[in-house]
């Protein structure tokens, strides 16, 4: 077997250096009746060649061709080649975790550079090496605030991502945390009025998503006012991360959850991909996930290590901060290279074309008859329509057309049958906007 | 610099395995920064352009950000390149921490992540055109099914941890539903951090339970532990000291004559794939660590993935969604009421578990020849290393051998300061002071990826160290020797945290 470094003599050899007469003694300690008779049924083994024939024939199955609309959590951006190249060097993807500081100072650097711009995006003053995703971090983020505060209910947004507030609900469920949703306005946003008449008082915090999950920004300045005034926090999460480049960041907010795969991250059908947590310096001791310092050796040269362990799973056990211990730090490290080749220009004309081609595509397709735009709140590049049927049944006409059309909202709110939510990032040409309305129109105009 | 290698060649003539190569200096990214650089274009914008203060509201929109980068490709390129000589890494060489299986991460792997038709697919289009993706989900199930001999799996979990609070929330949604959730939950003294931590996030009370003199999980114990408010046992196995429990049939038997379920954490599945399966010796959930086990790199920390493997009874308490097949056609299937809901957004982390797809077809059921070399390695190393250092439990190893520094503790020379002399050699150190059972552990997993000649490396200067400790032993205490960086200063660093660069 080629991943294999030892020809049947060498076996022999070490064999009789431990002393014994078959590799099968050295299984000894398990019971004679657990042990496998025969060998496993499983398909293989298969060579380099066949390996990659399984998978192509499994990717000609997919989408591969299409042309997609879909955001809502997940975004289609530029990635340069530079950065898949750089994670595939051997010495970050077999690398481990840098608890050995003398020989990971290449990650431990890595990490320190992406808390430091995980920090200058989202306008907080500290930020982790990384969580899971969106969904975790934002559930994280959840379990800090309440350990903050003390206080075992939140009222969390219908905003938030669905699978976001899933996910919170899950981890929710067995620790005594209340989560109690707030709807929203005709302008897309949390509903202020809704939220008045909410416990706010006995809250751990308020919970937004912003741009949230039908495209609408929030109004951070005043949730983080009601939420102070009441002795809450603000939690604010971040689904599309490049909404940064223009979008003023959260810094009213006291705990950032945010997903980075926007920066330079494949859709990879749900992952790989990075959650952060950035938040108040004087929060830090509550925060979860792995933390990367600077100091210095004996010789007063510059260095990085892993720091403030102490909140962590491996020291601190059943009292630490969070269980988590493997985090997402290639990706982390992926981000950190996208970021820093996109730079400080490119990820403001990144946003800026975001915004102009979802402007664009929303103005084409208003101008079908009877598709109309939802909300009235300020959106960066995703937005809600209504359209004359139901969106299941446009898209599978679009699927014809090879077009993967709005994402239907009815799934995750029974109220917004008939609504689709549309996503246009700058990866989209100008006629591929203009195919989707034209196809769209064809197919409203076709009689059911 | 120089003087200091020259000091450690004369020290060490046994060091051959690492060579002397000139190493690049280089700063932080934000220190190379300098205004109207940057590192990627664009294309032209092929619509009319907007002022985002205008479409945005003037109090939504930011200016530029403040110390953000501004570099050049070549710059990039150069900074990330230069500071990845800095790692260790299994490409270069063995990595024996233990308990981490660091294997060989085969090549193809990471080139079928990346095609287009996988890498390039949004988890939401819908199931007619995902066809691809859901069968390699369907597949690898299937696979993992055979290895562990289980009956129900998912695949959501993202790593090994999230995979322990899953299946500890699918046994709580068990018992609940036969009308009792209970309280606690069993865990051994030699258990990984993750273990307790879990436990808490599912709502239950750690209940640590003492290893024997054997090292192993003490059964009359467990009878007096195991009431009716014990939701479960989480037992590692092989353990923490890389020894299978033996009396494993006879742990689960005493939990569910008491209606309490096991719980087993497959860290240590390398010890166990294609020769023996939890599912037959009495384990009801257990998880996977694909970065361990299965190959996918490990990334510097992650990602990783934990799927969690079940028996029958507890498959209706499965996240959502489940991906099932009919007539050939694939699905996710969301309608599942008894569901302990949702651990992760999506699939889990689909472009690791493809790798391990592609990992267990690389092997087919010769995966049982890797269980053999790794096990080979870990008793060979034993074998040659049992004269220079104290083995604190003298059973039968599996998958990686458990050394004390007790010998060595004598002159001073601690498990910390052997692992970083190891680095002067070449090597990347064993995992130190885990696990908790052992004072001044020296954890060694070799895997199945290390050559004859490797381990032959490995244990000649393990020995030289051994030897070092008795003749010089300022020379151990003070390594590593050879690094860009010395000993660093993690009192200061937790002290004072600087956690980002700053103008």
């Amino acid at each position: 077997m080629r991943y294999l470094p030892k020809s049947p003599s060498e076996r022999e050899e070490m064999l009789e250096s431990i002393g014994v007469d078959s590799v099968e003694e050295l299984f000894q300690s398990i019971p004679e009746k657990f042990r496998l008779r025969k060998p496993l049924d499983l398909p293989g083994p298969l060579s380099e060649m066949e390996i990659i024939q399984y998978f192509q024939a499994r990717a000609a199955e997919n989408a591969r061709g299409y042309t997609s609309f879909l955001g809502a959590g997940v975004y289609q951006h530029v990635r340069s080649v530079v950065a898949d190249a750089i994670i595939q060097r051997g010495e970050f993807l077999t690398s481990y975790t840098p608890y050995q500081a003398e020989i990971s100072q290449g990650t431990l650097t890595a990490i320190f550079e992406f808390q430091t711009l995980m920090c200058q995006l989202t306008g907080q003053e500290v930020a982790n090496a990384s969580m899971y995703d969106g969904s975790t971090a934002l559930t994280e983020a959840v379990l800090m605030a309440e350990r903050l505060t003390g206080k075992h209910r939140v009222l969390v947004a219908r905003t938030v991502h669905p699978e976001y507030r899933q996910v919170l609900a899950t981890y929710a469920k067995n620790l005594g945390l209340e989560v109690d949703e707030i709807g929203y306005a005709k302008s897309g946003q949390l509903d202020t009025e809704a939220l008045s008449k909410a416990k706010l008082g006995e809250a751990a915090a308020i919970v937004v998503q912003s741009p949230n999950f039908f495209g609408v920004i929030e109004e951070l300045p005043a949730l983080a006012e009601a939420a102070h005034a009441a002795g809450a926090l603000l939690v604010t999460t971040i689904a599309e991360a490049a909404s940064l480049g223009i979008v003023r960041p959260p810094v009213e907010a006291d705990i950032v959850a945010m997903e980075g795969q926007s920066f330079g991250i494949p859709p990879s059908y749900g992952g790989p991909y990075v959650g952060v947590i950035a938040t108040r310096e004087k929060f830090v001791r509550q925060m979860p996930g792995r933390l990367a310092g600077q100091t210095t050796d004996g010789a007063g040269r510059r260095g990085f290590v892993l720091t403030l362990a102490t909140r962590e799973q491996h020291i601190r056990r059943e009292k630490a901060t969070s269980n988590i211990c493997t985090n997402e730090a290639l990706y982390a490290l992926a981000a950190t290279i996208h970021l820093c080749l996109i730079g400080k220009e490119g990820l403001r004309e990144l946003a800026l074309q975001n915004l102009a081609k979802a402007r664009l595509a929303a103005a084409e397709l208003t101008k079908i008859p009877g598709v109309r735009r939802v909300f009235s709140g300020r959106v960066f590049n995703e937005f809600v329509l209504e359209f004359p049927r139901s969106v299941k049944l446009i898209n599978a006409a679009l699927l014809r057309e090879k077009i993967i059309g709005p994402l239907p909202l009815g799934v995750h709110y029974p109220e917004l049958t008939k609504r689709g939510l549309v996503c246009v990032t700058e990866t989209m040409p100008r006629a591929e906007i203009e195919r989707l309305a034209a196809a769209i129109k064809k197919i409203l105009e076709t009689p059911l | 610099m120089n003087s200091k290698l020259t000091e450690v060649e004369t020290a060490a003539p046994g060091i051959r395995k690492a060579g002397r190569q000139v190493n690049q200096n280089e700063g932080l990214i934000f220190e190379k920064s300098a205004p109207g650089k940057r590192g990627m274009e664009l294309p032209p914008l092929d619509v009319p352009a907007i002022d985002p203060a205008e479409a945005l509201g003037a109090g939504n929109s930011r200016d530029s950000i403040e110390g953000f980068p501004e570099v050049s490709e070549i710059e990039v390129i150069r900074h990330f390149t230069r500071i990845s000589t800095w790692n260790y890494a299994i490409d270069l060489g063995m990595y024996p921490l233990g308990s981490c299986t660091m294997k060989y991460n085969p090549r193809v792997n990471e080139h079928v992540a990346r095609l287009d038709g996988l890498a390039s697919e949004h988890p939401a289009q819908p199931a007619d055109v995902s066809q691809g993706c859901l069968r390699i989900l369907y597949d690898l199930q299937k696979c993992l099914l055979e290895v562990t001999g289980m009956d129900a799996a998912t695949l959501q979990p993202v790593a090994g941890a999230q995979g322990e609070l899953t299946g500890l929330l699918m046994i709580r949604a068990y018992l609940q539903s036969q009308g009792n959730a209970r309280k606690k939950v069993l865990i051994p003294d030699s258990a990984h951090g993750t273990n307790p931590a879990s436990v808490v996030i599912a709502g239950y009370e750690v209940q640590n339970i003492k290893s024997n003199a054997r090292g192993q999980i003490d059964t009359d114990h467990l009878r007096e532990f195991a009431t009716e408010d014990v939701a479960a046992l989480m037992v590692t196995n092989p353990s923490t000291i890389g020894v299978f429990e033996e009396r494993i049939a006879e742990i689960a038997a005493i939990l569910h004559e008491r209606g309490a379920l096991l719980y087993m954490d497959g860290a240590n599945m390398n010890a166990l794939a294609g020769v023996t399966r939890p599912g037959d010796f009495g384990v009801d959930v257990m998880h996977l660590n694909l970065h361990k086990t299965f190959s996918t790199p490990h990334g510097g920390g992650g990602p990783g993935a934990g799927p969690v493997l079940a028996k029958k009874i507890l498959e209706p308490f499965l996240p959502v969604p489940v991906v099932v097949e009919k007539n050939g056609r694939y699905a996710l299937d969301s309608n599942r009421p008894q569901s302990v809901g949702r651990v992760r957004a999506y699939c889990g982390n689909f472009g690791v578990l493809l790798r391990a797809l592609a990992y267990t077809l690389a092997y087919g059921p010769g995966i049982r020849q890797a269980t053999e070399d790794a096990v080979l390695n870990a008793n060979y190393i034993r074998k040659n290393l049992e004269e220079s250092f104290d083995l604190p439990y003298n059973l039968p190893s599996m998958h990686e051998v458990v050394f004390s520094d007790a010998r060595q503790k004598k002159q001073g020379v601690n498990t910390m300061d052997i692992a970083k002399r190891l680095i002067d050699y070449g090597f990347h150190p064993y995992t130190t002071a885990f696990p908790l059972i052992v004072p001044g552990a020296m954890m060694i997993e070799p895997t199945e990826s290390e050559s004859k000649e490797e381990c032959d490396l490995f244990i000649d200067a393990m020995r030289s160290i051994a030897i070092e400790a008795e003749t010089n032993p300022e020379l151990v205490k003070t390594a590593p020797h050879s690094t860009r960086v010395g000993r660093l200063d993690e009192v200061a660093a937790a002290r004072k945290p600087i956690l980002r660069w700053k103008p």
